[in-house]
């Protein structure tokens, strides 16, 4: 795994023009109008692993539970970037675009056999290494994944609990 | 439908026949005809309606936002971001190193801000008096203005006891021998619930949305909401003026157009869209621009943040938010030196805690855990005010505004002292850690190993946490046409039928929370228009 971690690191220069050109590729093969957010396919599988990396210790333990916790985080997501600017959609559709696109994949995120069967610790590894990448991009490509997550799990009251947060006056909302 | 708990003023005003139009409901394009436009509903744009209103004179308020109300008030983040912010309170600037936190409701920032208000501080006037030639802006000639607003806003002490959050910040500062002062309020009946980011439940808090918008409208005033401001129509070669205002009609959602158009007619135009947007606005109209100054000298305040972990709980959610401050380190050194700072404890809610703190997994989690004794400590600087410190640059990306700024030396220095004093403070007051919003900053358990790791951080780019709650700036108001594009008295330069009316007057930031810059700056250019466009004195408000 480190060796993976290393290489994908010193990807530098050519992960930027990959960085750069996916967002292209992503465009070039969709209506490049200013659309509505999509979230599908190999885009979903993405939020899928990473949402459980970013809210690890968060989630619920049990196995169905833990299942639904996630797919209610990842509409969560969803639903906040559709309240998003287009122009900002489209920005985040063009991450996870690029997310989605099996050789920016392996070279950015080390993660080498598609996201369904993404090993935890690679995602986890790779939302490190984005979060101190010294590729501005890849560092706001990490803000923005970590700002949707944690918002999308922490603006549900069923997490509220864990962290002793009783939510507003009952009588009020 | 049962009736609300609260009576809410909002839906009593529409049942008694208020003008309000919804771009969202529009299925035609249309026209309106009024004495003055005013593009905004916020601090800038209510303010000058009412007075506008009261003056007599036919007013159409154009707003982006939608009318929402203390019915729609649930205090629950999820629904009040999307519903209240501009871009969904996750506007960033243009390399993604400041979040800004701006409203797009009717009555723009004052229904979600905390509340804060303080006059102009007079080193700032002086400032702008020496710097901007903007001679009769001093404390005394602006103190009837404060005077008035503070009066109609219910501006007054805080009468209950600052809440834990606040507390411990006054107790730090206790401990260090460092003056704290305590925060003037604009709210009326306060239950004191800590929710006043999203919209006041129970209408206390006096935002415009339930002082002066609908004073204006009970003057007979029009509101369009759900609208955005596209482009003023600039007629004339030589002696140019405004012919019209032309918006979008927003979806529901308010985030797609709907192909519905509105057409703006008036006298006179009002650009009060706060900072960021009215220069925009202007920008989008091709405005004349001699000397490049439309869009620049942008100010944030860029605030820097420490969270500190207590033995005791804080609740930093409950209670009054800021009503303790400390100026003590905006008058360490000259206003043009190093970056000084002002202290605010803010409340924390759960989104926007989780966001802001650094880090995910399990180190994360376990921080949101502690959350019930977590303290929030903000530290803003000042800035504008060092050569160095030049504030950003709006641009426009397909016609939106994005706002360039760089984040440079002079605020890295800032950044580092705020974030120590924050530390020094949290500790002082007994924190048993403090964890400074920092990609790579630790959870520290003393003074001293914060001092000496802190000191160390690098301050870069997205490794340091930057926020702003306050845009300022943009269409710079000064004495002569070098230094700014719009004049003392509000008019914008070289247009004659055009003011500007909100925060993005400032030369510089104000170096405490605007609200009440702009209410008392504004209350003194909408009564000189009044006169203006009347030949009248203009009206007095009051409550």
């Amino acid at each position: 795994m480190e060796t993976t971690r290393r290489s994908f690191l010193k990807a530098g220069a050519l992960g930027a023009l990959v960085l750069a050109a996916g967002g292209g590729i992503y465009r070039a093969v969709h209506t490049p109008r200013l659309e509505r957010f999509v979230l599908d396919g190999e885009a979903r599988a993405a939020l899928n692993a990473i949402v459980p990396a970013m809210l690890a210790g968060a989630l619920p333990t049990s196995a169905a539970e833990r299942r639904a916790a996630i797919g209610a985080a990842i509409e969560g997501v969803h639903a906040a970037v559709s309240n998003l600017p287009l122009a900002v959609q489209k920005e985040v559709q063009d991450l996870f675009g690029l997310l989605a696109l099996a050789p920016a994949r392996r070279l950015l995120t080390g993660v080498s056999g598609g996201w369904e069967n993404a090993d935890p610790r690679q995602v986890s590894a790779f939302l490190q290494a984005w979060r101190l990448h010294r590729l501005a991009l890849l560092r706001t490509a990490y803000g923005a994944l970590h700002d949707l997550s944690l918002g999308a799990w922490y603006a549900q009251p069923a997490s509220w609990n864990a962290i002793g947060y009783p939510g507003p006056l009952k009588e009020l909302s | 439908m049962n009736a609300p708990i609260i009576p809410d003023p909002i839906r009593a005003g529409l049942a008694r026949g208020w003008k309000v139009v919804d771009g969202a409901r529009q299925g035609a394009d249309r026209t309106f005809d009024a004495d003055v436009v005013i593009v905004g509903s916020g601090a800038g744009g209510g303010v000058t309606a009412e007075i506008l209103a009261l003056a007599g004179l036919k007013v159409v308020i154009v707003e982006e936002g939608a009318l929402r109300s203390s019915t729609d008030f649930k205090m629950r983040e999820a629904d009040a971001y999307p519903a209240l912010y501009q871009e969904s309170a996750a506007r960033q600037t243009l390399d993604k190193g400041v979040k800004i936190l701006q409203g797009r409701t009717v009555g723009g920032s004052t229904t979600v801000n905390w509340t804060s208000s303080f006059r102009t501080p007079t080193p700032t006037l002086d400032h702008w008096r020496s710097q901007f030639g903007l001679f009769d802006y001093d404390s005394e000639s602006l103190a009837p203005w404060f005077a008035m607003m503070e009066e109609r806003l219910h501006v007054s002490d805080w009468q209950a006891a600052p809440n834990e959050n606040n507390n411990l910040l006054k107790r730090g500062l206790d401990q260090l021998g460092i003056q704290a002062g305590f925060i003037r309020r604009n709210v009326n009946g306060c239950w004191n619930l800590g929710y006043c980011g999203m919209g006041c439940p129970t209408n206390a808090k006096q935002s415009m949305l339930v002082t002066t918008i609908p004073s204006a409208l009970d003057h007979g005033a029009t509101l369009v909401t759900r609208a955005r401001a596209e482009r003023l129509v600039l007629r004339g070669e030589r002696g140019k003026y405004i012919s019209e205002l032309l918006c979008v009609a927003l979806s529901e959602d308010g985030v797609a157009a709907t192909g519905r158009m509105l057409r703006l007619r008036a006298r006179h135009f009002v650009v009060a869209g706060g900072a960021i947007n009215s220069p925009a606005l202007l920008m989008r109209s091709n405005a004349p621009d001699p000397h490049g100054l439309l869009g620049k000298r942008t100010f944030l305040h860029p605030t820097l943040i420490s969270a500190g972990i207590f033995p005791q709980r804080v609740e930093a959610w409950a209670g009054a938010p800021q009503t303790v401050y400390s100026d003590h380190f905006l008058h360490t050194g000259p206003i043009d030196g190093a970056l000084g700072y002002k202290l605010e404890a803010p409340p924390l809610h759960p989104v926007l805690l989780a966001t802001t703190l650094n880090g995910f997994g399990a180190g994360h989690a376990e921080l949101m855990r502690q959350f019930p004794h977590m303290h929030g400590l903000l530290a803003l600087l000042r800035d504008g005010f060092h050569p160095a410190s030049q504030g950003g640059a709006v641009h426009l990306k397909d016609g939106a505004p994005v706002l360039d700024y760089p984040l440079n030396d002079v605020v890295w220095d800032g950044a580092r002292r705020a974030l120590l004093t924050m530390a020094e403070v949290q500790f002082a007051a007994g924190a048993s850690a403090v964890q400074p919003a920092h990609e790579t900053a630790r959870r520290y358990t003393s003074w001293a190993q914060a001092r000496r790791e802190i000191a160390a951080l690098p301050q870069q780019l997205h490794m340091t946490r930057v926020a702003s709650a306050h845009v300022m700036g943009g269409c710079t108001m000064a004495g002569d046409a070098q230094r700014g594009v719009v004049a003392p008295d509000g008019r914008y330069r070289d247009v004659a039928n055009l003011s500007v009316h909100d925060g993005s007057l400032f030369p510089t930031s104000i170096g405490a929370n605007p609200q009440l810059s702009i209410y008392g700056i504004v209350a003194r250019l909408a009564s000189g228009l009044a006169q203006d466009l009347t030949g009248q004195p203009a009206p007095r408000v009051s409550t």
